[in-house]
């Protein structure tokens, strides 16, 4: 299904846009999510963007650019640099009936609100009794090299994956960015909308018309029958790389894409590693307390009779990110890091 | 250094002034009974609290707001139903003076399934939605932002409902404080920022924490009305938040109020902290005979606004709804243990 395939480079989704005459549209990732916030602001007077520099040309790497034009600077709101004290701002206007989308060039911002994310938006629903809610999407979005370094590249997922009340979506495709987008805006929840930088330039099949993505669905990217392989946001698309090369080695490989990992969609990846019998997960994250842990370990109660080996994490290693090119290698892996892991798992190493 | 101080000190005078010249002639009789009853349930409410306390059946911590009961009164008596209000953990005056069921509130204390949060915020955490009343936080400064966000939604929405930020000297510390202002002046909400200042947080005395006692001038440099008045004083507080109130709904922008208050009990529990050294005896004596529910009496007696009798019969009227409250609470079912997976998601149950 075209919804379903990922595209590892731009040349092939070319290829397959030959091959389906009608239907077809190609957006980037960046344009599916600008796409959905315009169309859900169309459609929804209650929505509005907020965030620093939402309005500037560059217009958060383009997923919010020329939108203040089409809206108004009253609907696509540039703010003080003042992260705590706006997500409060955000979720006073989203229990007063708005639907604020919060945006944040950089997920380093982040731990500027936890007050606000963790004590209040997360918390504000349960302890009213269910009487209030707060529907609020947060965007944020995780850099990666050229010296970017220990303040402008992390990947915090796991900090708000532990956090009851919060929903974190990590769309991999602009299918899913499109979709994810469109539900996170209609939830009713506080929800940690996650974008890596790296795929904004991805393309992929994104239809026109609204449509939704359901939160807490994962989605096998590749069947196989040998090794499950979870990977997180846009390790799915070097997941994807490790098929062939591990193809040639003679095992099949099966991806699994969670899209959410709060709600994680566990009775996927169960089902997929009781067929398979193995289990790698691939993080953008660190590895201690990360993504990769709580999978490792939903697994592990959950279906260790069908392991037939220890699991694997493919994660970063616990450091800050550096700067230096040389230490960025050191730091960050890519699908040859993947092959690798699986093949040592079939060597029993 | 001297020059300062004295400016400041002259600042304040001025304020003071403002705020009470106009004196009760300018208040109706009924308003004025009005007043009064709701500082008397506020304070026998508390008092009931104090009574029930000790049997340990009313299981989450206190925060009584013994000696600030004008402020509550004197604010929440401008709001109509569909303004808000965001309080703090010491929130029971504002509950009450804003409409609040005072049965749904002691069953909220009692834990109880009928209780205002069905038992799942306790004292700290009182909501009544159809209200205003969104709902209250226990961490110092947060809601204050909160309070802003809901001006927001109605300045987006064009309606003319106003939001009170309820918040003591303490949170004047906190950075929420400073963003919130900032930003509701940029954006002219209808925000009243109330700052109920007891000169303590916790047993931290303001001086300990702030290089000046007027918050009231914090107001100049954000670019608002700012005013300090005898928050004991429940005219003063009227004709104060009157002002404040008439400004935001008609599209002036926010507005700071410092009432200037004392607790009478400690920060948490029943007792009062005087014994523990927590505060001097002499300042806790002084501030008793500054009694704003005393001070509300004796002005409408020697006013001939109401008589002994009718005073002795309100008390009645108000000890019986005492009664019926704390009975209520005490005899509603408490939730069913399966209700603690309820309401971590709106939407779900």
């Amino acid at each position: 299904m075209p919804w379903t395939k990922v595209y590892v480079d731009k040349s092939e989704f070319e290829k397959a846009a030959q091959l389906q005459k009608e239907g077809l549209r190609g957006l980037t990732f960046r344009e599916a999510l600008k796409e959905a916030t315009s169309q859900m602001m169309e459609k929804d007077e209650r929505v509005f963007v907020m965030g620093e520099g939402v309005d500037d040309p560059g217009g958060i790497f383009g997923s919010t650019q020329g939108l203040h034009k089409k809206f108004g600077k009253e609907r696509v709101i540039d703010l003080p640099i003042a992260e705590n004290g706006m997500t409060g701002v955000a979720i006073g206007a989203a229990m007063a009936g708005m639907r604020p989308i919060f945006v944040h060039m950089r997920m380093d911002f982040l731990p500027m609100c936890m007050d606000q994310i963790v004590n209040h938006a997360a918390k504000w629903c349960y302890m009213t009794g269910g009487r209030t809610n707060v529907p609020l999407v947060i965007r944020s979005i995780i850099g990666k090299g050229w010296g970017s370094a220990a303040q402008h590249s992390q990947a915090l997922q796991a900090l708000f994956m532990h956090i009851p009340g919060l929903k974190v979506v990590m769309p991999s495709t602009p299918y899913d960015v499109k979709g994810l987008m469109v539900s996170s805006i209609q939830d009713g929840n506080p929800v940690m909308f996650i974008e890596h930088r790296w795929l904004y330039e991805q393309i992929g099949y994104v239809p026109e018309e609204i449509y939704t993505v359901p939160i807490g669905k994962g989605i096998v990217r590749r069947q196989g029958k040998d090794v499950t392989v979870v990977a997180i946001s846009n390790m799915v698309y070097e997941a994807m790389k490790a098929v062939q090369p591990l193809e040639a080695e003679g095992i099949d490989v099966e991806v699994i894409d969670p899209r959410t990992i709060k709600p994680l969609d566990e009775e996927l990846i169960i089902e997929s590693v009781k067929k398979t019998g193995r289990l790698v997960v691939v993080d953008i994250g660190w590895k201690t307390c990360g993504v990769s842990a709580e999978i490792a370990a939903v697994v592990a109660e959950k279906a260790f009779k069908y392991l037939k080996s220890p699991v694997k994490r493919v994660a970063l290693p616990d450091v800050p990110t550096p700067n230096s090119p040389v230490l960025e290698d050191a730091y960050y892996f890519d699908y040859k890091r993947i092959v690798n892991c699986v093949i040592d798992m079939f060597k029993g190493v | 250094m001297v020059k300062s101080k004295k400016l400041i000190k002259t600042a304040a005078k001025k304020s003071v002034r403002l705020a009470t010249e106009k004196g009760i002639n300018s208040i109706p009789a009924k308003t004025l009974k009005e007043l009064y009853e709701t500082m008397l349930r506020i304070r026998r409410f508390e008092e009931k609290i104090i009574e029930v306390y000790p049997v340990q059946e009313m299981k989450t911590p206190v925060h009584l707001c013994i000696g600030e009961e004008a402020i509550a009164a004197g604010v929440c008596i401008h709001l109509r139903k569909d303004d808000y209000i965001f309080s703090t953990h010491r929130s029971h005056g504002h509950s009450i003076a804003k409409g609040s069921d005072m049965k749904r509130m002691m069953a909220e204390f009692y834990g109880r399934k009928t209780g205002c949060s069905k038992g799942k915020g306790g004292s700290m955490h009182l909501c009544d939605p159809e209200n205003g009343i969104l709902g209250s936080t226990a961490i110092v400064g947060g809601g204050i932002p909160i309070a802003v966000g809901a001006g927001l939604a109605s300045s987006m929405k064009g309606t003319d409902t106003v939001s009170v930020a309820f918040f003591g000297d303490g949170a004047m510390d906190e950075g929420t404080f400073h963003e919130s202002m900032n930003f509701a002046s940029l954006k002219k909400l209808p925000v009243i920022f109330l700052c109920e200042n007891n000169f303590y947080a916790t047993n931290s005395p303001q001086s300990a924490r702030q290089p000046h006692d007027n918050i009231a001038m914090r107001a100049e440099g954000y670019g608002m009305p700012g005013v300090q008045v005898d928050g004991n004083d429940v005219v003063a507080v009227y004709e104060a938040a009157k002002e404040a109130v008439d400004r935001a709904r008609a599209g002036g922008g926010p507005s700071l109020v410092e009432c200037r208050t004392y607790r009478w009990k400690g920060h948490v529990g029943p007792d009062c902290d005087v014994e523990k050294g927590c505060r001097p005896r002499d300042e806790h004596e002084m501030w008793l005979k500054k009694c704003p529910v005393e001070r509300t009496r004796k002005l409408l007696l020697e006013n001939k606004i109401m008589s002994e009798k009718e005073m002795e019969k309100l008390l009645d009227k108000i000890n019986k709804e005492m009664d019926e409250a704390v009975e209520f609470g005490r005899s509603s079912p408490f939730p069913d243990a399966s209700e603690l997976f309820d309401d971590v998601y709106y939407g779900e149950k």
